[in-house]
Formats: C-alpha cells, sequence, structure tokens
C-alpha cells in the first residue's frame, strides 16, 4: 500500500500562559511512500518523526494536509479504520496476557463478516508466531520474556491482522547492542515476507542506513532529504544531513573558496569547479582523507586509534569546527607518528561545500583526479 | 552472616518490642478471657474455664441479631461501593474539564465526622412529630406514604445504614482508583485503539485488569472495614442498638463491655475471637481468589 503525505502540518497547541504560537511538529510534509518498501524517518530527538508516525496511524490528527493510503483518503479515519499496525516503543504488550492472547488480541475486534472463531483465531497467530520465531513462547507472559522476544511479540500483535501499513516507533531503542543488529535484521527478513509497506521512526542512523529501502531524514519538523541510504550519504542536500549520517562523524570545516580552489586556513586543498569565490563549509568525510606527504592539507597531529581493518588518525586544524579532526586510512598505511604534523590530499567525492549562511550544498565539478 | 542477621533483628526490635506488647499480648489475654467464665476484670477472678462463654452468646438473640446485621451489611456494602467507586473514577478518568472539582467534591465526606454526617443522615430520614423527612417528602412526590427509616421497620432501617455505609467509604475507594486508573500506561489505549477495540473490550480486557491488584486491595478492606462497622450505627440510630435491632458485632462487644448491659468482659471476649475468626477466614478466602485472578 503507497502511503503519501499532502502539505502535513501538525501543530501543537501552546500549553500554559504568556506562551503564544505553539509548537510545530511537522511542518508542510511532502512524501511518497512506496508500496512494499521499508522506509526509515531519522532525525534527531524532538524532530517531529514520532509525530509523523501517529499522523500516518491516525492516533493524532494533523492541523492541515491529507494523508493517502494507496487511492484511499484516510486523513479523516480513526486509526482503527485505516488498517495499520503499529509496533510501540516499549512495546506496550498487556502484562496480564500470555503471548497467545497479546497476538490473538486485535482478531477479537473483528466484526461482522470478519470475525473468526477462536480456533482459527489460534491457528492465525500461530501462523504469525513462526513468522517471527516465537511460536515455542505462546504460553508465557511478556514479563518472562526477553527484550528481544517481546520486541517480536509486538510485531506478531501488529501484523495478525495483516495490516495495509506496518509503522514501528523506535524499534529497537530498548534493546542491547547486540540484540539490535539482530533485530534489524530480522524486520528487514519479515517486512521482505509480509511485503507490507512498513515505517520506521530511529535516531539511529546506522539502523537506518542499514535496512531501509528509503531514508526521510527531518530536522524541526521539515524534511530534509528522501532517499536510498547510500544516495544520500554520498550526496547530502545541507549541512545537516550531512552531519547527520555517517560514523565516525564527517569533519566539517570554515573553508573558503577562492579562484576555483577551496582553501582551508592556509592550505589551498582542493579543485573546485563552478564556484565561485565565497565562504562556505567543506564537509569531509572520515575516509575522504588520503595520507600523503606532499599532501595539501596540513593538520597537526594528535594521535592514533588502530581498530585492526582501519586505522583512524586524530588530528587538528585551525579551521575544523570541532576540535578533532578524524580520518580513516588503511591499516597497511604507515603513520610517522613522531611527526607534530600530518598531511593529507583529498578524495573529492568524499568532500562536500555547504553554503555559509543557508548551509544548502553547493555542488562542484573536478576536471581531474587531485589525488 | 550470623552477625548480619542479628543486626537486622535488633533494628527491628522497637516495632516488634511495640507490637508484642500492644497487640499481641492483647490478643492473647483476649483468647484467654473467651474461655474463662465470668472473669471480672476489677478483682482478677473467673468461676471456671470451658466453652460457656461462647455456647451463650450464640444462644443470644442479640448477638444472633448483630451477626446478621453485620453480614447484610458486608455483603450490601463491599460490592456495591466498590462497583460505584470504579464507576465514578471511571468517568472521573474520561473527562477533563472539572475534573479536580469533581475530585474534591467526592473526596469531601472522607475528612468529614462521621458522627456529624449521621447527624445530617438522621435528619434526612427521620420521621418527627413535626416533619416527615426530606427523603419522605422526596418519596411522597411519588405518592409512596411516609417510612419512618430511623425508628420504622427493620428493612427501612438497614437500607439507611447500608446507605450510609456506601456513602462514607466511596471517597477512599475513589481515591484510589482514580490513582490507579491514572498509572494506566495510556500505550495501551492507543495499542487496543488501534486495533479498533470497542471501549467496554477496553475496560474488560485492558483497564480492569491493570486495576485490579487495587480492586482487590479494596474489596478486602473493605469486607475488613464492613465487619468492624460499629460507628456508623451509633451515629444514625444512637447507643441503644440492641432496642434498635441495628446492632454490629463490634457494637455488641462494646455493650457486652460497657453498655447498659455491660461488665462481660469475657462475653465481649468470645464474640471479638467469633468476629476475628470470621474476618480471618473471609480475608484468606478473598486472597486465595485474588491470586487467581490478579495478575502481578
Amino acid at each position: 500500500m503507497k502511503v503519501v503525505l499532502q502539505h502535513i502540518t501538525k501543530i501543537f497547541p501552546a500549553r500554559g500562559r504568556g506562551s503564544n504560537g505553539g509548537t510545530v511538529a511537522a511542518n508542510d510534509l511532502n512524501f511518497e511512500i512506496p508500496d512494499g518498501e521499508l522506509v526509515a524517518l531519522l532525525g534527531p530527538s524532538g524532530c517531529g518523526k514520532s509525530t509523523t508516525l501517529n499522523l500516518i496511524s491516525g492516533l493524532q490528527r494533523p492541523t492541515d494536509g491529507r494523508i493517502f493510503f494507496g487511492g484511499d483518503d484516510v486523513t479523516d479515519l480513526p486509526p482503527e479504520n485505516r488498517g495499520v499496525g503499529l509496533v510501540f516503543q516499549n512495546y506496550a504488550l498487556y502484562p496480564h496476557l500470555s503471548v497467545m492472547d497479546n497476538i490473538i488480541f486485535p482478531l477479537g475486534n473483528l466484526r461482522g463478516k470478519d470475525r473468526m472463531t477462536k480456533p482459527e483465531m489460534k491457528e492465525k497467530a500461530h501462523e504469525i508466531a513462526k513468522l517471527v520465531q516465537i511460536d515455542e513462547l505462546m504460553d508465557r507472559k511478556p514479563a518472562e520474556l526477553s527484550g528481544g522476544q517481546q520486541q517480536r511479540v509486538a510485531i506478531a500483535r501488529a501484523l495478525v491482522k495483516m495490516p495495509r501499513v506496518l509503522l514501528l516507533d523506535e524499534p529497537l531503542s530498548n534493546l542491547d547492542a547486540r540484540l539490535r543488529l539482530q533485530t534489524r535484521e530480522e524486520i528487514k527478513r519479515i517486512q521482505r515476507e509480509t511485503k507490507i509497506t512498513t515505517v520506521f521512526v530511529t535516531h539511529d542512523q546506522d539502523e537506518a542506513m542499514s535496512i531501509s529501502d528509503r531514508i526521510i531524514v527531518m530536522k524541526a519538523g521539515v524534511v530534509q532529504q528522501i532517499g536510498k541510504p547510500q544516495e544520500v550519504y554520498d550526496s547530502p542536500a545541507n549541512l545537516f544531513v550531512a552531519n547527520f549520517l555517517g560514523t565516525p562523524p564527517i569533519n566539517v570545516f570554515s573553508a573558503s573558496v577562492r579562484g576555483g580552489r577551496l582553501i582551508i586556513g592556509e592550505d589551498s586543498v582542493l579543485e573546485v569547479g563552478g564556484v565561485s569565490d565565497c565562504e562556505v563549509w567543506a564537509a569531509i568525510r572520515p575516509e575522504g582523507f588520503i595520507l600523503d606527504e606532499r599532501g595539501p592539507l596540513c593538520c597537526d597531529f594528535g594521535g592514533l586509534e588502530v581498530m585492526g581493518r582501519d586505522i583512524s588518525v586524530l588530528s587538528s586544524n585551525q579551521a575544523a569546527v570541532k576540535p578533532t579532526v578524524r580520518s580513516i586510512i588503511s591499516a597497511e598505511n604507515r603513520v610517522d607518528t613522531s611527526s607534530k604534523t600530518v598531511r593529507f590530499s583529498l578524495k573529492p567525492n568524499k568532500a562536500f561545500l555547504f553554503d555559509k549562511t543557508s548551509e544548502e550544498r553547493i555542488l562542484f565539478t573536478t576536471a581531474r583526479k587531485e589525488n | 552472616m550470623e552477625n548480619r542477621s542479628a543486626k537486622g533483628w535488633l533494628y527491628l526490635l522497637p516495632a516488634i518490642l511495640f507490637l508484642g506488647v500492644f497487640m499481641v499480648y492483647p490478643l492473647i489475654d483476649v483468647f484467654v478471657y473467651s474461655f474463662e467464665e465470668g472473669y471480672n476484670s476489677a478483682s482478677q477472678t473467673f468461676f471456671g474455664t470451658g466453652l460457656y462463654n461462647y455456647s451463650y452468646i450464640l444462644h443470644d438473640p442479640y448477638f444472633l441479631q448483630a451477626v446478621k446485621n453485620t453480614f447484610i451489611l458486608v455483603i450490601v456494602t463491599v460490592p456495591l461501593s466498590t462497583l460505584i467507586a470504579l464507576g465514578i473514577s471511571y468517568g472521573l478518568s474520561s473527562i477533563k474539564a472539572l475534573r479536580e472539582l469533581y475530585q474534591t467534591v467526592f473526596f469531601l465526606p472522607y475528612v468529614t465526622n462521621t458522627l456529624a454526617v449521621g447527624l445530617v443522615f438522621m435528619i434526612l430520614f427521620r420521621k418527627t412529630a413535626y416533619s416527615d423527612g426530606l427523603v419522605n417528602l422526596l418519596l411522597g412526590l411519588f405518592g409512596i406514604s411516609p417510612i419512618d427509616f430511623i425508628d420504622g421497620p427493620y428493612w427501612a432501617k438497614m437500607f439507611v445504614l447500608c446507605f450510609y455505609t456506601i456513602w462514607v467509604v466511596l471517597p477512599f475507594k475513589i481515591l484510589i482508583l482514580t490513582g490507579a486508573l491514572a498509572s494506566v500506561n495510556e500505550e495501551y489505549y492507543n495499542a487496543a485503539r488501534i486495533d479498533g477495540t470497542r471501549p467496554f473490550r477496553i475496560f474488560r480486557k485492558i483497564t480492569l485488569p491493570m486495576i485490579s491488584p487495587m480492586v482487590f486491595y479494596l474489596i478486602i478492606t473493605g469486607f475488613i472495614g464492613a465487619f468492624k462497622a460499629y460507628s456508623d450505627a451509633v451515629a444514625l440510630f444512637g447507643t441503644n442498638l440492641n432496642a434498635a435491632e441495628m446492632n454490629t458485632i463490634v457494637g455488641y462487644v462494646y455493650d457486652m463491655l460497657y453498655g447498659d448491659s455491660g461488665g462481660y468482659p469475657s462475653y465481649a471476649s468470645a464474640a471479638a475471637i467469633i468476629l476475628f475468626a470470621i474476618v480471618l477466614t473471609i480475608t484468606c478466602i478473598n486472597l486465595l481468589i485474588s491470586k487467581k485472578h490478579v495478575h502481578y
């Protein structure tokens, strides 16, 4: 089921006296989630991603705008008539019911021609339980399950009535690191098997990048960029997106463009064709640095972190926004740790320029390979 | 380990001492008195030991009346007051406007003196030579002839007593239940709403089980409280409860000790022990049932 948001705005009224206006949690959202895709709503806390999810589920009504599922306008439908399954951040499993009863709970609400008998419900529940691999835990109470198992039960409960859209609110945030890796693969697998359009909310860019077909990056209620994870990573639309995606984070320098060259501090580091002289933010991915004795970018050497496959070189530069410039180079490189400075040349496809005030991306061309 | 448990006992000592002196010892004492015939607290003498005291009070029509009254009171007021409180708290938790005002109003009886409230009830229900009472005036509107609720037939008096008891115990129950309802996580309701659960099913399948520990707490304390009822009856019918046929077990115990027919600590002790046995049994049954139905 295709999900379309048109000019969706959500304003929470101001609370208390003296405050005016209100909080704009979603500001003119326009996007389309193609049928059968797994889409991540990504952003820092308070960016409106959970609100967006609640708007899609119907738990909240938009202040303005329309929401469509396929061809149907569902904006005015209450949640129960939208056919959505929602997995809550802390699962909201009914603690007094067994796993089986939790899963069949939504089925018990069906009426009319959809009404099911108890054995039918149980059969259906077993089918779903098998899919999420909890069919051996059916008699347990939620409190007797691990976090990962509870998560699966919550997904099973959301899936059992075959929703048109599956929504997951921070599905992995309550799991430990190892379980998180495992569960995100699991979500991907379940989504692929059921082919249900799935939207999940996360603030963890790793999570979003690894399993989603498409990510929607949000900030302060405004969509920043929509695209395939790799596209967004390789070509961030603005400084926020560049900063938000990637671990370790991108290195940002306060720089300028003079005569078609990018100047960081006093070093002319990169040819940037087609950009007129101006002040810019230059953002360089950690993997965009090449250790090069005659490289144009000179930084003060700070230390090394060896991580097996890679080495990360910590250095500092007057022009950098953060005190540490982190670059990742292959472990085969030898770094002279006695030296006070370290020199890099840059990969042009890993360096991005952003307007100093609007922070929007400035595209540039490179005539030849700098390295 | 030895040292640690010694320390633990030391910390518990003050509480144990007080409980021992003021609870365990009197309890044992009462138990002993109940088997001593004609015990006299002034001369500390008695005639003999045996089950005579029990046999006497079990054949005393006043005691049997008191037991009957107490049981009716318990069976009527505990379920009714809990149900009404549940309804009111559910209503309170569903409204936003004026909720605090209503909460205060419902809580008022709790801070009001029992005897004062009893007086108000008397005025409402009593039929005197000069007036039929407010309730009778209302009944008169429906063409019902006036009933004397305070000095009249047994069922009318029992009705007033039950009505009064429910009214007095409601505030505390409402307080506890609104708290319990407020502590149910909103997400459960959202989850149920997404799945299209109808309000009644949400209440029965989610709300009620979630607050079941509190409901059972109220039922258990309600039973105990109702079995120990006394002051309510006094507030309504005065101190001569035997004559009014409105005595309760605790009232009987009091009468046996200090009432006009008083001065019989042995009988009082036996009655108190019987009450204790009844309350203990009912509470155990309650706990057994609650274990089956409360899921936390």
